[in-house]
């Protein structure tokens, strides 16, 4: 078994930690030497066993990823999991600071717990534990599902427009997918993949536009351990609203709860004992919609990226929350009797990649699949200088960083940054490689353009996104996080209602207000529009931090939230 | 201005009416063209004058004569949040049996974001066979729709649901 060294000398970094903070020791002794047995334990086996992994946006090797210092929840959702972070987050579910599970699952302490823990993911680690499962299990009693954003987010994806990850997936023998990211492919790869792929490709929520016909299966049903498994997919609803409807134009999608309750009664009908929604909804549509149809044993949730140790129970249904970037893979065993889910247990199992060892053949067809790009992936453009990450709600270091050089390789006055929730993170002093730019930038519409706006306009842009994240009703939320805004400053009441959020406009270069009806040049990537034109926002970033060398950006200020 | 579509729409069942517009708003197109150059730019076309949630109250008082309005009965379907603010799907079915005694006479279609406040008018008769509509229009900003329901017995049902549109883009 390998066992990091530094898990070994953890105990005195960790002293140190948790002296300062007052907490006791016992528990990051009781870190130390972690092995892949141990994170295999679990309970009683039920009588079948689920594997989901989802969000892995195309991580096919171990990385850095940051859980956000910032994740508010409004209405219904404000303050409860998962708008928990770091301290919050630790307490509500009984964890100390300085541990593993406080390094996977928070932001606090990140660089130095990082350096302490190591890099998280890998699909050949993912490959180990799933055999592993399956070993324990038979394979008659595991079902393997991803929840979708699987097949994007690097470079050999974006090159092989997810064929990448579609041999991952099948080599770990994935029996079910849903979408969201894979749309951005077009309508022609995604039916190529959903004809091809060895899985089922489900979405109960896409229609064709002309004649609202089913799209892609809805739902398929699986035999595991005696029980019938009802698995429906649910797919992103506002995939044509966040990505480019031009590239799907004729397939319409939404929430379509009530078609969601017909699926269900379906399944029922057609004999389920259990059934298992494989949902691309994000965690709060996910509960809304658990509260409002009846008969869903489990929602595996997926998009908003949350990773939380325990299911929320909501009535009968269970929700999952996995993570990202194949930081975690979720088991959840099933007791079924009399054709009825009757008991549950979960573990929600970190893929600390130091501690798990590689599975070889899924390590040589990673390898196999880097190797064409090899030269690019390797290709150093410069270090950080400070920690780079993007996660939370409003500002990310390397979404600054972004920012900073889209402003200076466009020569504009502004510039706008997408709010993915995606993209890995880089510690003091790490290289920052053409991979890592990738894993933030991959998409088939990187085109960044330079235009002029008035600060009015740039006002309604900001309430438009703010109201996607902050509707204080989940079904009325759609995309990623807050677009990031170089060059302006502004103020943000998340109480607020719609038009109301956004105040104290501020340009940084002169600190004084925005003016509404001063245009302004901008620049920025990501447009959901057809034929935009404008370099690929890689190449500016790449040519950014080869000219700047060392990259070091201080914490964002910019941004002043208060309603929350 | 257009015709107005009241006098020129049958009733159609479940399949969708492509193409229908409401009223003559400015080109969303144009608007849009500008937004995919500033990315996240929302509806940056200049407004021109739109009817509001007061005028939609007055036309309904004009054309019910401030009779009562029940629930229930008429179902009004729509996205939460539009996909395409252009052709945005609406569907509309009324439960009723549909007999010479008891009816559905006609359904009307507001929305308080159009430049006038009355949408559309489907007329049934009991030979439709049932009281249901599905077509599309056309918002150009977040507003809501209403539809009311006038029975043979002249009682009358409403539903109302707000649908919002945005241009989104910030991925996930």
């Amino acid at each position: 078994m390998i066992s990091r060294r530094d898990f070994l000398s953890a105990g005195t970094a960790l002293a140190g930690l948790l002296a300062a903070s007052g907490t006791g020791l016992a528990q990051a002794v009781g870190a130390q030497a972690l092995s892949q047995a141990d994170l295999l334990k679990f309970g009683n086996a039920g009588t079948f066993t689920i594997l989901h992994i989802t969000d892995i946006h195309a991580q096919l090797v171990p990385l850095y990823f940051r859980e956000p210092s910032t994740n508010l929840g409004v209405g219904d959702a404000r303050g409860v999991p998962p708008h928990l972070t770091d301290a919050a987050f630790l307490k509500y579910f009984g964890l100390k600071a300085g541990t593993r599970d406080a390094y996977s699952l928070t932001s606090e302490d990140f660089t130095q717990l990082a350096r302490t823990y190591g890099r998280m993911g890998g699909v050949d680690r993912i490959a180990t534990l799933v055999k592993a499962i399956r070993a324990e299990r038979g394979a008659d009693k595991v079902l393997l599902l991803d929840g979708g954003d699987g097949l994007q987010g690097s470079w050999s994806s974006l090159k092989t427009q997810g064929e990448d990850m579609v041999k991952v997936f099948s080599a770990l023998g994935t029996d079910a997918m849903v979408g969201h990211w894979e749309f951005t492919y077009g309508a022609d790869r995604v039916t190529e993949i959903k004809e091809k792929a060895p899985f089922a490709f489900l979405a109960q929520n896409v229609r064709s536009a002309e004649w609202q016909e089913p799209v892609f299966e809805a739902a398929k049903t699986f035999e595991k351990g005696g029980a019938k498994v009802a698995v429906i997919g649910q797919a992103f609803p506002r995939t044509p609203i966040s990505n480019p409807r031009w590239m799907i134009p004729d397939w319409e999608f939404g929430i379509r709860e009530e078609d969601m309750q017909k699926q269900v009664d379906a399944a029922r009908a057609g004999g389920a004992d259990a059934v298992v929604v494989l949902s691309h909804n994000g965690f709060d549509v996910d509960r809304k919609m658990a509260s409002r149809v009846n008969g869903i044993d489990v929602i595996l949730t997926a998009h908003t990226h949350d990773a939380m140790p325990r299911v929320v129970e909501v009535g009968k249904t269970l929700l999952v929350a996995t993570g990202s970037h194949g930081k975690f893979v979720s088991r959840l065993d099933l007791d079924v009797k009399d054709r009825k889910v009757t008991g549950y247990r979960f573990q929600l199992i970190p893929v600390f990649s130091d501690v798990i060892a590689p599975d070889p053949e899924m390590t040589k067809l990673v390898t196999d699949i880097r190797a064409p790009y090899a030269k690019d992936l390797s290709r150093e453009l410069g270090r950080a200088d400070s920690l780079l990450y993007r996660r939370g709600n409003f500002n990310g270091t390397f979404d600054d960083m972004i920012c900073d050089a889209i402003m200076k390789e466009r020569d504009a006055e502004i510039a706008l940054s997408p709010g993915f929730r995606w993209g890995g993170t880089l510690l003091p002093g790490d290289p920052i490689t053409f991979d890592a730019v990738a894993n933030a930038t991959a998409i088939t519409y990187p085109a960044c353009y330079r235009n002029t706006m008035t600060g009015r306009q740039l006002k309604e842009v900001l309430e438009d996104v703010a109201d996607n994240i902050f509707n204080p009703d989940p079904y009325f939320q759609g995309g990623g996080d807050m677009v990031r805004v170089g060059g302006v400053g502004y103020a943000i009441d998340v109480s607020k209602g719609p038009g109301q959020r956004i105040s104290d406009l501020t340009f940084l270069k002169t600190g004084k207000p925005l003016e509404a009806d001063k245009a302004y040049t901008v620049a920025g990537w990501a447009s959901v529009a057809q034929n935009v034109e404008g370099p690929p926002v890689w190449e500016l970033v790449e040519r950014y931090v080869t000219d700047t060398k060392s990259v070091k950006i201080a914490p964002n200020a910019s941004v002043k939230v208060t309603g929350a | 201005m257009p015709p107005r579509l009241d006098a020129t729409l049958v009733p159609t069942r479940g399949l969708p009416t492509r193409g229908l517009s409401a009223h003559g708003l400015p080109t969303r197109r144009g608007a849009l063209k500008l937004a995919g150059l500033a990315a996240f730019a929302a509806v940056l076309a200049p407004r021109m004058a739109l009817a509001t949630e007061a005028q939609v109250a007055d036309e309904m008082k004009k054309l019910f004569a401030g009779k009562t309005m029940g629930a229930g009965k008429i179902k009004l379907d729509m996205p939460e949040i539009a996909e395409n603010g252009l052709v945005v799907p609406i569907n509309i079915d009324v439960d009723s049996p549909m007999t010479e005694a008891d009816f559905v006479k006609s359904v009307h279609v507001f929305a308080d974001g159009n430049p006038l406040p009355q949408v559309v008018t489907y007329h049934f008769t009991p030979e439709s066979g049932k009281a249901s509509a599905s077509t599309r229009m056309r918002l150009a900003q977040t507003q809501n729709v209403i539809a009311v329901a006038e029975m043979s017995s002249g009682q009358l049902y409403s539903a109302k649901v707000q649908v919002k549109v945005t241009i989104g883009g910030c991925g996930g």
